[in-house]
């Protein structure tokens, strides 16, 4: 009589195990990202100042946000920063994993080497940038020094060109890292239909044209991903690089975000310009995604 | 036996005295004043607290104008355990009262006669609704030029007293193969300059704009000819100067690489750090045109809801050493500041300090002590961030002409108010 019981409890325990485990951190996803987010939205629509207040104005914070010409700038910045980033890595990576991938020697070291950039944080990163890219003790006196005198390069003080030396330093941070997922990409290739290739006669750039890059698309997927995530929140970076200077040049949805929520005190607007950038990139990832994973069932 | 037993007693009284000391008699302060002169300065109200048995439970959070700390701050008072006091800048202080999170110092103040030793520019912000919230530390006047006097005499030795003979001692300065004017491109310190170009427009005009920000002080002919002044004076900026931190800037000051800064008086620090002094290397004055008017900005402590007798009578000690005459000199002469209250003896302070609480009596009696915009003692957080994105624009070249500024400026405050 007890045998089944037990076996009973056992499949049920067996059932509920899973569901039990990941119940926790299931919890903990809901409370502090669902319901932030929630959250978030919600203050978007009150008009919090310094505090979080249950004053209802409507979407009076999101014309105010779009009136802000500091706001514009920050769109500005993230498009052409979004933009050249997530190119430049992907190129790059795509570019030095190849390269690796030719089975040539030392690539055990060449490896890391690429990859190495990536466990520095963001504001190591900023900082050593910040100091090799100031004209008055980095890469322009070094070479004023070794007597190239005329030489210039000053887009760090400049405010047009100053959003371009945090793409310099973000891709390269990061292009190793795309680098090792194409190189994982690659090696998933199955060597027959390579082979099969090239016994039809395909050239080398065929074979990477034809068909060893149209493989990669799940790499891509998951660079692009990742890539366009760090982009737009990217704060780190821009703080210890620029300052979000020369004067407000290079601030970034990020940046504004933290500044008008917890130093500016107008949390409705901080918040409201968080709700802008989730919508953004859920606009552009959402599709994404939905044609990436649809196609491959 | 009798004295081991006595001694146990004793050690026994001490370990329950201090064990009531810790849970019920500690200050815990939150604050940013972590820099070494900085953190001296404190240590003078540490010791005096420690004589009176109070503890102190320090709470520093580094980062120059606060911020770091001021977020901290939110998240203890939202949890609902506040710290006893804070340190705080103008409007914060207000806007912390507003939420109903400060405490009342009106006993200490009563007994101690704070109303009338105060100047009233500070007292608006250390009183809500008419009670006492906090207690002022210092007071930074922001208003004054530092220069390098080797340079200066090399540029005719005549400290500039007008906007012309300050362009005259600049053009001699850059022609010396100077860099005429050392500053950082930093929001905050291109809204100091700001401060005392407005200021020397006229003290009633200061009030107009930055205060009661009036649209038409604010977007009027004044003001933009107080931006042609600012584009004037960046022409005499080194081309490095975006992002410098105010401390390097008065370093080449120090070392003779520069002219002259226009920066508060904690850049007296610097140059008393460097060994130099007031008066033989370098020399002080109020920025031309302003002498007589004083813009300001005040450390101060606020004070939070605490519960607990203990607690709040260490919050009263706390206050009441804060106020006290000899903290008041000690502290300011470490820190570069005057003292906040008017009747401190200025015998400890140097020919720079002196002439800092001479001038703020001065100003204080003539009503022309005014919060500085710059340090957010002149308009709330969100105009003063307004003001800075229009002076900082300007600094970095995006106006031509002080008449399209000051319009922005105008937009920029309305539309942040």
């Amino acid at each position: 009589m007890s045998a089944p019981a037990t076996a009973d409890f056992r499949t049920r325990l067996q059932d509920w195990l899973p569901k039990l485990v990941l119940a926790p951190s299931f919890a903990v996803t809901l409370i502090f990202v669902y319901g932030f987010i929630l959250f978030t939205v919600i203050l978007s629509f009150t008009g919090s100042k310094m505090l979080p207040k249950w004053d209802f104005i409507g979407f009076e914070n999101y014309v105010k946000l779009f009136a802000l010409q500091h706001w514009h700038i920050a769109l500005r910045n993230i498009a052409i920063f979004a933009t050249l980033y997530i190119v430049i890595c992907t190129a790059i990576g795509l570019m030095l994993a190849i390269f690796l991938d030719q089975k040539i020697r030392g690539e055990g070291m060449l490896r890391p080497i690429y990859l190495y950039p990536m466990a520095l944080s963001f504001i190591v990163t900023g900082t050593a940038w910040k100091w090799f890219l100031d004209p008055g003790i980095g890469l322009e006196r070094v070479m004023h020094l070794w007597g190239w005198e005329s030489f210039s390069f000053t887009w760090i003080k400049d405010n047009d060109m100053a959003i371009y030396t945090i793409v310099i330093a973000a891709v390269w941070q990061t292009s190793g890292f795309v680098m090792a997922m194409f190189l994982a990409g690659l090696r998933g290739i199955d060597n027959e239909v390579l082979k099969a290739a090239q016994i039809d006669g395909a050239s080398n750039l065929q074979l990477y044209r034809r068909i060893v890059i149209p493989l990669l698309r799940p790499a891509f997927l998951s660079a692009f991903v990742i890539l366009s995530h760090l982009a737009i929140k990217s704060y780190d970076l821009v703080v210890a690089l620029t300052g979000g200077g020369p004067g407000r040049s290079t601030e970034m949805p990020a940046t504004f975000m933290y500044s008008y929520t917890f130093t500016r005190n107008q949390m409705g607007i901080g918040a409201s310009s968080a709700v802008i950038m989730l919508m953004t990139i859920a606009a552009i990832m959402v599709p994404y995604l939905y044609a990436e994973l649809k196609e491959k069932k | 036996m009798k004295i081991v037993t006595k001694g146990f007693a004793s050690a026994m009284a001490l370990t329950v005295g201090l064990a009531g000391a810790a849970r019920a008699e500690d200050v815990e302060v939150l604050h940013w004043w972590t820099s070494g002169g900085e953190a001296a300065a404190l240590n003078v109200l540490k010791e005096d607290l420690a004589s009176k048995g109070i503890g102190w439970i320090d709470m520093p959070v580094a980062g120059g104008g606060g911020e770091a700390a001021m977020t901290a701050l939110r998240a203890r008072v939202t949890a609902g355990d506040p710290p006893t006091a804070v340190q705080m800048l103008g409007f914060d202080i207000q806007d912390w009262a507003a939420e109903g999170a400060l405490g009342n110092l009106d006993a200490v103040a009563a007994a101690e006669g704070w109303d009338a030793v105060i100047p009233g520019a500070l007292q608006r912000f250390s009183k809500y609704d008419g009670h006492w919230i906090a207690a002022p530390v210092n007071v930074h006047s922001t208003n004054w030029v530092w220069i390098n006097k080797a340079a200066l005499d090399a540029a005719g030795g005549k400290a500039p007293e007008t906007f012309d003979e300050l362009i005259a001692v600049l053009d001699a300065m850059k022609a010396n193969d100077l860099t005429a004017i050392a500053h950082g491109g930093q929001p905050w310190q291109d809204a100091t300059l700001f401060d005392a170009l407005v200021l020397a427009e006229g003290t009633d005009f200061y009030k107009q704009a930055f205060i009661d920000l009036d649209p038409a002080a604010l977007g009027g002919d004044k003001m933009a000819a107080a931006f042609d002044k600012l584009i004037k004076l960046r022409s005499y900026f080194d081309s490095n100067f975006s992002g410098r931190d105010w401390n390097l800037a008065s370093a080449m000051v120090i070392n003779g690489e520069a002219g002259m800064q226009f920066m508060g008086d904690w850049a007296k620090g610097e140059f008393l750090k460097a060994g130099k002094v007031p008066g033989t290397d370098f020399i002080c004055i109020r920025f031309p045109g302003t002498q007589g008017a004083v813009t300001f900005n005040s450390d101060q402590f606020a004070m939070f809801n605490v519960s607990g007798e203990g607690k709040l009578a260490a919050q009263a000690a706390m206050a009441t050493a804060i106020e006290s005459p000899t903290f008041q000199s000690a502290f300011n002469v470490v820190k570069g500041s005057v003292p906040a209250r008017t009747d401190v003896p200025d015998t400890a302070f140097d020919d720079c300090g002196k002439k800092g609480i001479k001038d703020l009596a001065e100003a204080n009696t003539n009503g022309t002590l005014f919060g500085s915009m710059a340090h957010g003692h002149a308009a709330p957080a969100s105009v003063k961030n307004a003001t800075y994105d229009v002076i900082t624009a300007v600094v970095n070249g995006e106006y031509s002409d002080g008449a399209t500024a000051a319009k922005a400026l105008a937009d920029a405050v309305a539309a942040a108010q």
